[in-house]
């Protein structure tokens, strides 16, 4: 599954990063890497950009970025 | 100054004497190149980075012209002495804050070019400062992994040490000096702990440094004929500095003289980057091809296709998934023991705000809640320093009039300088104000939760949420907020962005709605005193330019800059009490921006208006009268008839004489194009006049109404409020006041704004495309303002 697919306050550790581009390198660079954890935490209005928690920090990324980011869903 | 030449690099046999002087010494330790170094400052954003370079720098700040966030590259300077005492004198360069090296914005381009030393125009960077969150530190050492393949000598920042203390977490500095190999030292900037300790550390390291560089001369030579190699340290598999190496050595085969072979560690982004950077961003690639040509090219091509086959421990198929890869368990490996007490993630109360400030619904409205607040409390607050500015320049005026006969000298001074001039000053007190709140949002943390609750309105017409900083900026001064707009990585957006920023109603539109409001909208109160008619009005001018850039935005993005969505990564930081060193130094500086703008731009303006509406003519009967009045005053004849009679024909003299200026002829040429906007020619010619920046036209009609002989008691307000047409009926009524603020709105009358939408996008083009659309926009808007306006009032 992906990002965008968890719910408020589930957790997920991250298994790739699809594609190879410009979008894929930041989120890389951001700490989007294969092993972390990342937490869904909420969503902003209107359906706008996810928020979540990934290591020490917390990073908003749109839809589009969240669909890119596959985990597997922990508890 | 001794310590620097001295070849041992220590300074412990220097004389007590020599030690005195140089700590007292502003003689030589200051002016002396050896005791001058250059250190720069980098980190990720969110580190507390401003605040440190403002707790090491103080006001002692250059940047460009304008003011801002930490966009523009700002250097400061500070004082720092050794342990040995003694003292040097330490240039900070600022650099933007960035994630990774990767040049794939401008921004980040610049940051990039400064530590490479690859910037023709800068001096080499002596030291590194790398600050770094010291409650994320292993998402910052990303970044240090890589500024320490340049090859720099650099110094580990860890801030923010009090939160991370906090949190029950202590950190082992000396467990991470020893990992890393290089000097930590641990500061909180907003507290100013440590900052003493880091100075010393800067001029320690920068002494030492220099000493041992030129310490033997032939090692230096046998430096500069060397080939640059790629720093071991580097985390990355060996087929990685193979191929710089490879790539090295086929520029030498082309006849690349060793001085000037690249930066290895650029090789190596030109051999990660370069198969996907944004369109139109520039890449190591493209940096290195233009200063080599087409053997680079071919040569990191080359190599990067034998990363991909000899490197056998990398599954993945793209060069920058191993780089993080490495670059993070690297990262991982080197907190071995540092982190000694594992405590929760984050700090409570950050998420508890956010639960309020980023809900779905109440995110919403406290976002308009706060935006209203500002707005209301820039027009109430600052009333009382306007009157005190206005007060004084009556006083300037009146003293001036007493001291000086009538005259071309005293009407330049009045009329021309005291009168334009002054009028724009009054307006300093809110434009501080304005500044002081956005520097308050930005630096206490909500910048990012707005940016975050706006993105998705603000990509339904083709901008990102990341636009709110720089539009926002705009509201202050379009000229940081299209700088602002570096951040942006998609070019097209970034476009979009700068194209609707001038429309965001700026300080210097302030000016003239404060007039016009002042002047003639009622000082009607709601709901008990806490939302009045003019604040009312204010925010809708404010929201005209807002409302109006949306269809722009919406129309670029669909015509000349069609394409995909950009990507939008943004961390969220922890929230923070803002720091006050830092948002009264944004303060400060844009209230000297200002008041220099005032000075010079404004100041010269006013000169050339008050000519061209003060010749050609004769002024002998005018200046005869205003002295006759002047000696009837003195001897208390002002109630006579005779008073009267002269100060009506003195006034009239003055009408005269404006209408047969240059001013007024160029006025009534362009009458016949301002009339369906509602304009008298005063207003037509102060519209022309304000090309150069819009606050001119409350200097211009300053100037017009008091060389006309219509200034009142009360000033400009007055004097536009007694204004009338020849047949008798007032200039200004409620629709016309609305029609020339609409017209302010939207129009471009701003150079600076054009010049540096030349600077960022390079081309012509943007700055005309914005001059011609905003023009033709507010004239529309004007006209509809004043046409439906006269027939609803």
């Amino acid at each position: 599954m992906t990002l965008d697919q968890l719910t408020p306050g589930q957790r997920g550790r991250i298994l790739r990063i699809q594609g190879v581009d410009s979008v894929s390198s930041r989120l890389r660079e951001m700490g989007f890497v294969a092993g972390e954890w990342v937490e869904y935490v909420c969503r902003a209005p209107f359906s706008g950009p996810v928020k979540c928690g990934l290591a020490e920090a917390r990073i908003a990324v749109r839809n589009g970025e969240a669909k890119r980011v596959e985990v597997e869903l922990i508890g | 100054m001794a310590t620097a030449s001295d070849p041992s690099g220590k300074s412990s046999s220097k004389s007590p004497s020599e030690t005195a002087g140089a700590l007292s010494g502003t003689s030589n330790a200051h002016s002396s190149p050896a005791g001058h170094f250059r250190v720069a400052l980098v980190g990720n954003p969110n580190t507390g980075k401003s605040t440190l370079f403002n707790a090491l720098a103080g006001l002692n700040v250059r940047t460009g012209n304008y003011p801002g966030v930490t966009i523009e590259k700002k250097i400061g300077r500070c004082q720092a002495s050794t342990s040995a005492g003694d003292q040097h004198s330490i240039d900070l360069v600022d650099l933007p804050g960035t994630y990774s090296l990767a040049p794939r914005s401008p921004d980040e381009m610049v940051a990039f070019e400064v530590l490479t030393g690859d910037v023709e125009k800068e001096d080499p960077v002596d030291l590194i400062l790398c600050v770094v969150n010291a409650t994320m530190i292993r998402r910052n050492l990303f970044l240090v992994s890589q500024l320490m393949e340049l090859g720099k000598p650099m110094i580990i920042v860890l801030n923010m040490i009090d939160a991370s203390q906090a949190r029950g977490v202590k950190l082992d500095t000396d467990r991470l000096a020893k990992n890393l190999g290089l000097p930590v030292i641990a500061t909180s900037a907003s507290r100013r702990i440590g900052i003493d300790e880091l100075k010393q550390l800067i001029a320690n390291q920068c002494v030492s440094n220099r000493s041992h560089a030129s310490d033997d001369a032939s090692a230096k030579t046998e430096r500069t004929n060397a080939i640059p190699r790629p720093d071991p340290r580097s985390p990355l598999s060996p087929a990685f500095a193979k191929a710089i190496d490879s790539v090295m050595e086929t520029l030498v085969e082309n006849n690349v003289p060793h001085h000037l072979l690249p930066n290895p560690f650029m090789v190596q982004r030109a051999l990660i980057d370069g198969q996907h950077a944004a369109v139109g961003s520039p890449t190591a690639e493209t940096f290195l091809s233009q200063q080599f040509g087409f053997c680079i090219t071919r040569a990191i091509a080359d190599q990067r296709k034998r990363i991909f086959e000899s490197d056998a421990g990398g599954a993945s198929v793209d060069l920058i998934d191993r780089e993080c890869d490495a670059r993070y368990a690297w990262a991982q490996s080197q907190l071995d023991g540092v982190i000694q007490k594992n405590a929760s993630q984050h700090s409570g109360w950050t998420d508890r705000i956010d639960a309020l400030l980023t809900h779905r619904i109440f995110g919403l409205i406290s976002f308009l809640l706060i935006m209203f607040v500002i707005f209301q409390s820039i027009y109430s607050f600052a009333g009382i320093p306007m009157d005190v500015i206005d007060g004084l320049s009556g006083w300037v005026s009146d003293g001036v009039v007493a001291a000086m006969p009538p005259g071309m000298l005293r009407s330049l001074i009045t009329d021309g300088i005291i009168a334009g001039v002054g009028g724009v000053l009054i307006f300093l007190p809110q434009i501080a104000l304005l500044f002081l709140f956005l520097a308050l949002l930005e630096d206490c943390g909500y910048m990012a939760r707005a940016a975050f609750v706006v993105d998705r309105m603000m990509s339904a017409f083709g901008l990102s949420g990341k636009s709110f900083l720089p539009l926002m900026s705009s509201f202050a001064c379009a000229v940081p907020g299209v700088m602002a707009t570096r951040v942006i990585e998609s070019r097209r957006d970034r476009l979009t962005t700068i194209m609707v920023a001038p429309l965001m109603s700026c300080s210097a539109r302030l000016p003239v709605y404060l007039l016009l409001i002042g002047a003639f909208v009622p000082a009607t109160k709601y709901l008990g005193g806490w939302m009045s008619l003019p604040a009312l009005v204010l925010m809708s001018m404010y929201l005209v330019g807002v409302v109006v850039a949306v269809p722009v935005a919406w129309i670029l993005k669909k015509t000349i800059l069609r394409g995909d969505a950009a990507p939008f990564v943004l961390e969220l930081p922890e929230y923070k009490r803002p720091a006050l060193r830092v948002v009264f130094s944004r303060v400060w500086q844009a209230s000297v921006a200002f008041i220099v703008r005032a000075g010079t731009l404004i100041f010269a303006a006013s000169i050339l208006i008050w000519f061209a509406g003060f010749w050609p003519g004769d002024h002998t009967r005018r200046f005869e009268l205003e002295s006759q009045l002047e000696s009837m005053e003195a001897s208390e004849q002002s109630n006579s008839e005779s008073y009267a009679a002269a100060k009506s024909e003195l006034n009239q003299a003055k009408g005269r004489l404006i209408e047969q200026s240059l001013l007024g002829k160029a006025g009534h040429v362009i009458e016949p194009i301002v009339r369906p906007l509602g304009w008298d020619w005063k207003i037509g010619v102060g519209a022309i006049a304000s090309f150069p920046a819009r606050e001119v036209i409350i200097a211009t009609l300053g100037t017009i109404y008091s060389l006309g002989g219509e200034e009142e008691e009360d000033g400009l307000i007055g004097a536009m409020r007694a204004s009338k047409h020849p047949d008798g009926s007032p200039v200004y009524t409620l629709p016309v006041a609305l029609s020339v603020m609409v017209f302010f709105a939207l129009c471009a009358q701003c150079v600076s704004t054009l010049l540096v939408i030349r600077r960022e996008t390079n081309s012509w083009f943007w700055p005309a495309l914005s001059f011609t659309y905003m023009t033709v926009l507010a004239y529309v808007g004007a006209f509809v303002t004043f046409q439906v306006g006269s027939r609803l009032f």
